[in-house]
């Protein structure tokens, strides 16, 4: 049976690094939809026979996404090392992590955003427009509302993501779990603290999709999700 | 209050091209039931979807008391189209909002007040039969229901015009009934005019003044319904009408009554005070002729007794005369079947 001591040991080394990523994906989660949503948003907009059709916009700002979606995280981290220095001043630590999780996972919202605007039926898109809304309206008061449950799947999808990239940033010095389990797990051969680190990360895993699940039930109003 | 001059509407992508509308005269009267019928692809919907400019047309005009439509954008436009209300074969409704909020929709987009919304709401919810189901999603609600919330929403802004794109295509008989019963009361209580998109020619029968029938992106006939009802000059027409009012008689029945040299099949259409006259008893009684009746029927048009009556009229050439002139000075609208040609 382990003791206390070790367990209180245990506790102060993991809960740190639990903290670390969940500051790490909250944080980028927060800047990739602040600079994603209005993306996704004017992918749909601007496409063929929607609200405001831009064929020229939708087919450059696709190709960029596309090209930042298409580069691996651990590629895009490492290239942007200068970039994140030049950011944040340095390149290490969780905070400097953030800078390039934000901006492979930024693209990723936007294509998930679009997705889920996309679900929202021609008619009732058409229906607004015949009562005098304008595209701003449309936006507001139609998009975003009408797949709001679609939205915060999305988001759990991207949170879950954006975990998955922590514990790869961890690999290259940016703290929280994945961090811990490569210099104790890997380096130190510290096989049970590889352990608790993959079963907090399957936790955390967890508890983002059941709550994701959750509200976007709460938001579906009776339709199926 | 509706005017269309010459409307046309080609679509045309990549390498398709498809002329929906060609030069489409219509002049739609304040306060009527307007019904535009024809078969699928014949251009419906392009036509009042044209009419709110949610499809831009490429020629033509659009003259809304007066205001033509089709010279305005931005702003402008969206004023004008919250005049002009309209309502969908499969609802459009919000599913995010409930039943008193769908019908705040359009209330909202326009600015106004929440007060001022609330008390519209609640004016509207009785009108269309739903105040139990005020807080209910369109979820919750069956297909007549939900048509009733877009009766609602597109009547919230008093507008001029309601259109209505197959709004009951998606609905059982009784249900459309009822919903054609209900904008029947909103065009009399509101006297709002109403333009009905249908393939469907017992919608018409049931609540238009006028009718206009497009065939292939022509419009082929235009009337007050009586007179397409009665005497239908395209064979489209007629073809809509036999749909409700099936007056054929069978080939071979025909070829043998018509062998008979001293009888004559004749069509007879009445409406409305014609219908309720002892016709059959004048032409036996005046002209000595005798009569057979093989076809006959009474429905109403609308709020009118429309009847449909196939006689066979023996006796000689002088009595078959008479019966003619008979038919003749009473107005009413017939034609003979085994006649070559001749008729009223
Ligand atoms: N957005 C579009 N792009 C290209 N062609 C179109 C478009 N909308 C309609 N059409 C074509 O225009 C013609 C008329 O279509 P429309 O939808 O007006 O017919 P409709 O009379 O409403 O038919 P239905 O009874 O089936 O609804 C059809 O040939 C159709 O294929
Ligand atoms: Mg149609």
């Amino acid at each position: 049976m382990p003791d206390s001591v070790y367990l209180l040991k245990m506790l102060n080394l993991v809960s740190p690094a639990v903290w670390e990523t969940i500051y790490m994906v909250f944080a980028s989660g927060v800047l990739a939809y602040i600079i994603g949503m209005p993306l996704g948003i004017y992918l749909v907009v601007s496409s063929k026979g929607h609200i405001l059709p831009s064929p020229m916009v939708e087919k450059t700002l696709g190709t960029v996404i596309n090209i930042l979606r298409s580069a691996p995280f651990i590629v895009l981290m490492v290239a942007l090392i200068p970039f994140t220095r030049a950011v944040v001043g340095t390149s290490i630590g969780t905070t400097a992590a953030i800078v390039p999780l934000v901006i492979s996972t930024a693209p990723f919202v936007a294509r998930i955003v679009e997705t889920s605007l996309k679900e929202v039926p021609s008619g009732v898109i058409e229906a607004a427009q015949s009562m005098g809304a304008s595209p701003w309206q449309i936006i507001t008061k139609v998009l975003l509302p009408e797949s709001k449950s679609s939205l915060i799947l999305g988001a759990a999808i991207t949170a879950i993501n954006v975990v998955g990239y922590t514990a790869m940033a961890g690999a290259v010095g940016g703290g929280g779990l994945g961090d811990l389990a490569i210099q104790y797990g890997y380096n130190r051969f510290r096989t049970d603290v590889m352990i608790i680190t993959v079963a907090v990360l399957v936790i955390i895993v967890q508890l983002i999709q059941t709550l994701g699940m959750r509200l976007a039930v709460r938001y579906s109003y009776g339709r199926k999700i | 209050m509706i005017e269309i001059n010459n409307l046309g509407k080609v679509y045309s992508g990549g390498r398709s091209y498809t002329r929906a509308l060609g030069g489409v005269d219509l002049s739609i009267p304040k306060g009527s039931v307007y019904g535009i019928i024809g078969l699928s692809g014949a251009g419906k919907s392009t036509l009042v979807r044209c009419l709110n400019l949610l499809e831009r047309p490429s020629e033509g005009q659009i003259l809304i008391n007066g205001q033509d439509l089709t010279v305005l954008s931005g702003e402008e436009l969206r004023k004008a189209r919250r005049r002009i209300g309209m309502i969908f074969q499969h609802f459009n409704l919000l599913s995010s909002r409930t039943v008193a909020e769908n019908i705040a929709f359009p209330l909202e987009i326009d600015g106004m007040k929440k007060a001022e919304i609330n008390k519209i709401v609640d004016e509207l919810l009785p009108l269309v039969g739903l105040s139990d189901k005020k807080d209910s999603y369109p979820s919750e609600l069956s297909g007549g229901q939900k048509q009733r919330v877009g009766i609602a929403r597109a009547l919230a802004l008093k507008p001029d015009v309601l259109l209505c794109d197959e709004a009951t295509s998606a609905l059982d008989p009784q249900t459309t009934l009822s919903i054609l019963n209900l904008l029947k009361d909103i065009n009399r209580e509101l006297g709002l005019t109403i333009v009905i998109i249908t393939h469907e020619m017992k919608v018409i029968k049931e609540i238009c003044t006028h009718v206009a029938v497009l065939h292939d992106a022509k419009c082929v006939e235009n009337a007050t319904v009586e007179e397409v009802f009665t005497s239908p000059k395209s064979d489209i027409a007629r073809e809509f009408v036999s749909s409700v009012f099936p007056a054929e008689l069978p080939e071979d029945l025909l070829r043998e009554l018509s062998s008979h040299k001293d009888s004559e099949l004749v069509r007879i259409n009445f409406l409305g005070d014609t219908a309720s006259k002892p016709i059959i008893n004048g032409l036996i009684t005046e002209c000595g002729v005798q009569i057979n009746i093989l076809y006959g029927s009474v429905e109403h048009l609308r709020s009118s007794l429309f009847g449909n009556l196939i006689l066979e009229i023996r006796g000689t050439d002088e009595q078959r005369g008479l019966a003619h002139e008979y038919l003749k000075s009473n107005s009413l609208v017939f034609s003979y079947l085994n006649r070559g040609g001749a008729d009223a």
